[in-house]
């Protein structure tokens, strides 16, 4: 397991009209091996762009991004990623898929098998191995993008908005299922989320980030994902400590809204 | 479900009589169900266009409404009238008969109809005929053989250039811009225009027509290779990479299939027009074939040929195209349920 060190990275989306984007401003920090960093802040302050640059998908236009000793510089198996949706391969039965990446990789076939049966029961689609991705729900296509990911092993997860397309209830099993799996596997997980709750819930380190030019504008560490896993969720969701966390980050988030609205109104 | 209803009491007499009264039951409403077949709640439908299904009924209305009119036009009483009076003189027949070399004064009072729309009868009679004897030569399955393999030899080097091509378009900013300009001048080119040139270069016969066939299909392919590498969402591309997956393994693995129902597509729509510029290609001196058949006939006036002929290419290219629709459904059978 390796730690991930961001070093002022920076990154500005060059627009043909000039007016060029500046979706991250110096961002530097530092994420110890299995923690789970929950990011989240108003649309546009460049979360995507972060995860993005994490993956490797994207090249910072400044700065760089170490896992342990190896500069990122592209994509790797090391660094696994779960999108919002719509990025399982529909040709692929739900196995098929799971297995995608030992596949890709010539790992052995019965090893790779006993593997994906194993990933389907952690979470929770025993049985459902040779069902096609357009006859399971939204919620058991994201269990099998997680358990995706999770057959290559990898040190870190990034997950873009995981549980965005659920529903309530769905929602809160899932969140009970990350927090688990991260439990069990202590890998390290950045999770980017648009609900407060979810990444106060979820988060035993939270970023909540600013935009124009994106930054990170508070860093706070949290003790109710570790709290999560033992007691009732509902009720720690409810307790005084939660719910005055929440205020806090909300009035936050809400002063970045206002500024945004007064900078609009402006012009 | 009545079965089952049924299986699961059978173990005493009661049971099994219970069994069948809940059965009956059930299947009231179950058999119900089948007669509206979920006869759309749906309270809005006219404009709502995936609420309009083909009315079977209507279909057949359509199909016995196009027989009556054929049948009432080739009556004495009928519409027939009309080509009476189009009809020509024997001299003018001949003359026209003339300017073909294929046919000379013997064979033409041997072989020469009467100028009359042909009855369903005639045109039965004369599929009877062409499936046995042949007019002039090959029998009608030797025609059919010909133009189907002309069809699928044609839509087989279209794919095999077209979907490289299109894939290289999709995936490399030179050959986008290489084949861009090509392709772009190439395409609305009517295969047609171009049997001149090609006669001139691949000269009368089947070199032509069979050249022709692969231009016709070759672009459409091309097109649908490029817009099918352009479908992969970048999500999935990059899911992929971060599994582990090659540049190859990407092509092979995500991009290809992800393009399928693209491909699909292209492979039907580059029938349709393959089989459109059949009869024209089959002009240019070949002697097997639908279209050769179909001009064969015409110097003799043999029009009950010359419709047998135009009923078995619409039969065919439909039957081909539900060909395609099963082994789509077969292939790509998330297509429409992302
Ligand atoms: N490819 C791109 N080209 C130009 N600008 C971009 C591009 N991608 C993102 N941006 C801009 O960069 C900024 C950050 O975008 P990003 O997608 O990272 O935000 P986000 O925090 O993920 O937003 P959301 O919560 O809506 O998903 C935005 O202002 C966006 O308009
Ligand atoms: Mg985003």
């Amino acid at each position: 397991m390796r730690d991930l060190s961001v070093k002022n990275v920076e990154m500005v989306y060059e627009v043909p009209n000039g007016s060029n984007v500046h979706a991250l401003s110096n961002v530097s920090f530092d994420l110890a091996a299995g923690r789970l960093l929950t990011l989240l802040g108003p649309s546009g302050c460049g979360k995507t762009t972060l995860l993005n640059i994490l993956a490797g998908f994207l090249a910072p236009t400044g700065g760089q991004v170490t896992l342990g000793n190896d500069i990122i510089t592209g994509p790797g198996q090391e660094r696994g990623m779960v999108f919002q949706q719509g990025a399982l391969f529909e040709w692929l039965s739900v196995e098929k898929n799971i297995a995608f990446g030992p596949n890709m990789n010539g790992a052995d076939k019965a090893q790779t098998k006993a593997r994906v049966d194993e990933l389907l029961d952690i979470v929770g689609l025993g049985g459902f191995g040779d069902k096609q991705i357009y006859e399971l729900s939204g919620g058991m296509q994201q269990r099998v993008a997680l358990a995706r990911c999770l057959a290559n092993d990898p040190d870190v997860i990034l997950m873009d908005e995981p549980l965005g397309a659920l529903d309530a209830l769905t929602r809160e099993k899932m969140q009970k299922l990350i927090l688990e799996l991260w439990q069990e596997t202590g890998k390290t997980v950045i999770l980017v989320t648009h609900s407060v709750e979810e990444a106060l819930y979820l988060g035993d380190r939270l970023f909540v980030m600013a935009p124009r030019p994106g930054r990170i504008e508070r860093d706070y560490d949290l003790p109710f994902a570790e709290k999560g896993l033992h007691t009732d969720t509902r009720e720690m969701k409810a307790s005084p400590e939660f719910i005055e966390k929440r205020e806090e980050v909300l009035s936050l988030i809400w002063e970045m809204e206002e500024e945004i609205m007064g900078r609009t109104e402006g012009v | 479900m009545s079965d089952a209803g049924m299986g699961a009491r059978a173990g005493g007499v009661s049971g099994a009589i219970d069994g069948m009264d809940a059965a009956a039951e059930y299947a009231l409403p179950a058999s119900k169900a089948k007669k509206s077949p979920n006869k759309d709640r749906k309270t809005v439908t006219f404009g709502d266009s995936s609420a309009v299904r083909s009315d079977t009924r209507w279909s057949v209305i359509a199909f016995i409404g196009l027989i009556l009119l054929w049948w009432v036009s080739t009556k004495p009483w009928g519409l027939d009238e009309a080509f009476k009076a189009a009809d020509l003189s024997d001299a003018e027949r001949i003359t026209v008969c003339n300017q073909s070399e294929e046919c000379g004064r013997d064979s033409y009072s041997q072989l020469a109809g009467p100028l009359t729309f042909p009855s369903i009868r005639d045109t039965w009679n004369a599929m009877g005929t062409l499936a046995t004897e042949g007019f002039r030569g090959p029998t009608l399955w030797e025609h059919m053989r010909a133009s189907l393999w002309r069809v699928v030899r044609g839509m087989f080097w279209g794919m095999v250039v077209g979907i490289p091509v299109g894939f290289a378009m999709g995936l490399s900013n030179k050959a986008r811009g290489f084949f861009d300009t090509i392709v772009e001048l190439f395409r609305p080119i009517p295969p047609f225009a171009l049997i001149p040139l090609f006669i001139l270069i691949f000269g009368i016969g089947d070199g032509t027509a069979r050249n022709l066939l692969i231009f016709a299909s070759i672009w459409i392919m091309i097109i649908a290779a490029r817009s099918g590498v352009g479908a992969a969402s970048l999500s999935k591309v990059r899911a992929a990479y971060s599994l582990g997956a090659s540049k190859r393994q990407v092509l092979q693995k995500v991009l290809l299939p992800n393009a399928l129902p693209e491909l699909f597509t292209g492979i039907r729509v580059a029938l349709g027009v393959s089989w459109g510029t059949l009869v024209a290609a089959e002009l240019v001196g070949t002697r097997e074939g639908l279209g050769a058949m179909i001009f064969a006939a015409r110097p003799f006036f043999r029009l009950d040929v010359v419709v047998a002929g135009v009923i078995v290419i619409a039969v065919l290219g439909v039957f081909m195209d539900m060909l395609l629709r099963i082994l789509e459904a077969r292939l790509i059978p998330w297509r429409g349920k992302g």
